[in-house]
């Protein structure tokens, strides 16, 4: 991984530019006379933050996991649930968040990570439709309909009130810079030196004395619990949790944004999620029937913009 | 054989057995490798050469049978926990990162022979401790001066050297080398030989390889593969002049064995 070659090429600067963007929406927006993008671009800082955590496991890895979203709905739920029962102590529900989704990663990856190939993706998302029933079933926590928050996360810090949206969005900020900071360390560490050799070569990385098994299911976890998180900003940043934030078509959209942002790139899952949150967005404000622009559209990408975005505006391949 | 009693086996392969379906690709085959000496396993095609690299370095589960590494039972014992006891292979087909750099090709194994890799933050490409001893063994190898190359950018000869820097660099004692000179002109086959031959005395081998001119310029000792059976193993002359061999083997491509014995005569 060479930060300093990625920092001098087109598809950094335009991540740059979404960065800035991010930073200075709640001023820059208003000002635009555009307020409605702050909350828009809030989601979309969620949504980076759980396509980054997909990336290293996908993108570095290789392990295509098509149930990644159901950790969003570990970390919704968490606080969904907590919050139900009155539990609104901000660390108690990131404790349980976290762990609960490293729990849940852990049990997953040790029975998906012993298949290769299109058995990994269906299993990871055979085992993500178990929570997600779990969730549609559960008739106490609003079933299909979902459940409200009636109170945000309180980490008891007197000028840090989530309740406050310019709190609750810098927070989210702050988390999406701390996430990219994490996978950067991570992809250049030894332990990323092993993930990403794993993708390319399992059986030479065996061979030259690394039990690739553990390694892969250590980054499964660390990706599971990033995109707990997510949910658990999610969560708050909505007020609502329902089965629909961990549907098998969050998981598929989560492996879009990271393909149209650039595989295996540090910024290519927060530009990918931006770039296809904000067309979306824009064709379903355009017309009723977008989907079928937007189908096309993805098609298209996916056939002539090998290595997406960054692919796109850096002429040589992706490297790893 | 009685020079090899005396003296424990480095590596004893015992009885082992392989079968795919219906095919048995390795059939109750036993062979012992004396320390310090380049053994040579040869066969025509389909003689299940890789199969045995396979499953000796733990690649492959043997169906049947034993091995032992320094007079340990290795039989269950995992493809990464054999590399840590000082067992490393190389690949008849090319087996590096083709993304990473030739450098981070060799840090890679230095980095697996420091222990554990479950360090999440420093930076690899500023870790003295792997980049000096990877650029050091790139060095002996002869190719320093690729170091920040891609592996997959270089010539083919190369990249078969960076196939053996690879198992090089996890410090073995011993080496299984399958079919080093893969695919190289004969030109580049001399390199290899000559590159192997520094390598002897500091490293016991086990060479499988097509190459009759490298198998008589280096083997201490060969061993005749046909069909997953043994057929003769012995010193290279009593392998050029054994019968069976001829028949089953060395009859197919004389030229190459007459060339071979010449080599092989200035080698002894």
């Amino acid at each position: 991984m060479n930060m300093r070659a990625e920092l001098r090429n087109p598809a950094t600067i335009f991540a740059l530019l979404v960065m800035a963007l991010f930073a200075t929406g709640p001023f820059l927006m208003p000002a635009l006379d555009e307020p409605f993008y702050v909350i828009v671009f809030a989601r979309i800082m969620v949504w980076g933050i759980a396509a980054i955590s997909l990336n290293l496991i996908m993108g570095y890895g290789g392990m295509i996991s098509f149930g990644h979203a159901v950790y969003l709905g570990i970390g919704g739920y968490t606080v969904g649930i907590l919050a139900f029962h009155g539990v609104t102590d901000g660390w108690t529900q990131l404790a349980v968040a976290v762990f609960g989704s490293a729990f849940i990663a852990f049990v997953f990856g040790a029975i998906s990570l012993r298949t290769r190939g299109v058995y990994f993706i269906m299993i990871t998302l055979a085992l993500a439709q178990m929570i997600f029933f779990l969730s549609v079933s559960a008739e106490r926590y609003g079933s299909d309909d979902g459940l409200n928050i009636l109170s945000r996360s309180d980490f008891g810090v007197g000028f840090f009130d989530l309740e406050d949206q310019m709190t609750m969005y810098y927070t989210i900020f702050a988390v999406l810079l701390l996430a990219l900071l994490v996978s950067w360390r991570i992809v250049g560490s030894r332990f990323g030196n092993v993930i990403r050799a794993a993708k390319s070569n399992e059986t030479r990385v065996q061979a030259v004395g690394v039990a690739t098994y553990r390694y892969r299911l250590t980054a499964f976890v660390i990706a599971g619990v990033m995109c707990g998180i997510a949910g658990l900003l999610q969560a708050n940043l909505e007020r609502f949790v329902s089965p629909d934030m961990m549907s098998w078509p969050r998981s598929g959209e989560l492996i879009f944004m990271v393909v149209l942002g650039g595989m295996s790139t540090i910024f290519g899952p927060v530009t990918g999620a931006f770039v296809y949150l904000m067309v979306s967005d824009f064709l379903a404000e355009w017309t009723i029937h977008w989907h079928i622009v937007f189908g096309p559209l993805l098609v298209l990408v996916v056939l002539f913009a090998r290595g997406g975005i960054a692919g796109l505006l850096d002429r040589k391949p992706a490297r790893e | 054989m009685s020079d090899a009693a005396a003296t424990s086996p480095a590596l004893e392969a015992r009885s082992l057995v392989k079968t795919f379906g219906g095919l048995t690709a390795t059939d109750n085959l036993s062979l012992e490798v004396a320390p310090g000496e380049i053994h040579a396993v040869i066969g025509p095609n389909g003689a299940g050469k890789t199969t045995l690299v396979n499953i000796l370095s733990g690649l492959m589960k043997p169906d049947g049978g034993a091995m032992l590494f320094r007079g340990r039972d290795i039989t269950r014992l995992s493809a990464p926990a054999r590399v840590k006891a000082g067992l490393a292979r190389s690949f008849q087909i090319t087996s590096i990162f083709r993304d990473f750099t030739v450098l981070e090709n060799v840090m890679l194994p230095v980095q697996a022979k420091q222990g554990h890799s479950y360090r999440f933050w420093g930076r690899t490409d500023r870790d003295a401790r792997l980049t000096g001893p990877a650029q050091d063994l790139l060095e002996r190898v002869g190719l320093g001066e690729r170091a920040n190359v891609r592996a997959g950018d270089l010539a083919y000869g190369e990249q078969r050297q960076l196939e053996i820097a690879i198992a090089l660099a996890t410090e073995p004692s011993f080496l299984l080398l399958d079919e080093p000179m893969a695919g190289m002109g004969p030109e580049e086959s001399q390199g290899m030989i000559a590159f192997l031959k520094a390598l002897k005395g500091d490293y016991t081998m086990l060479l499988v390889e097509h190459d009759m001119d490298a198998v008589f310029a280096l083997a201490d000792r060969i061993t005749v593969l046909v069909y997953g059976r043994v057929i003769a193993t012995g010193a290279p002359d009593a392998i050029r002049n054994d019968p069976d061999v001829r028949a089953a083997y060395l009859g197919d491509d004389a030229g190459d064995g007459e060339a071979g014995a010449d080599t092989g005569g200035e080698a002894a």
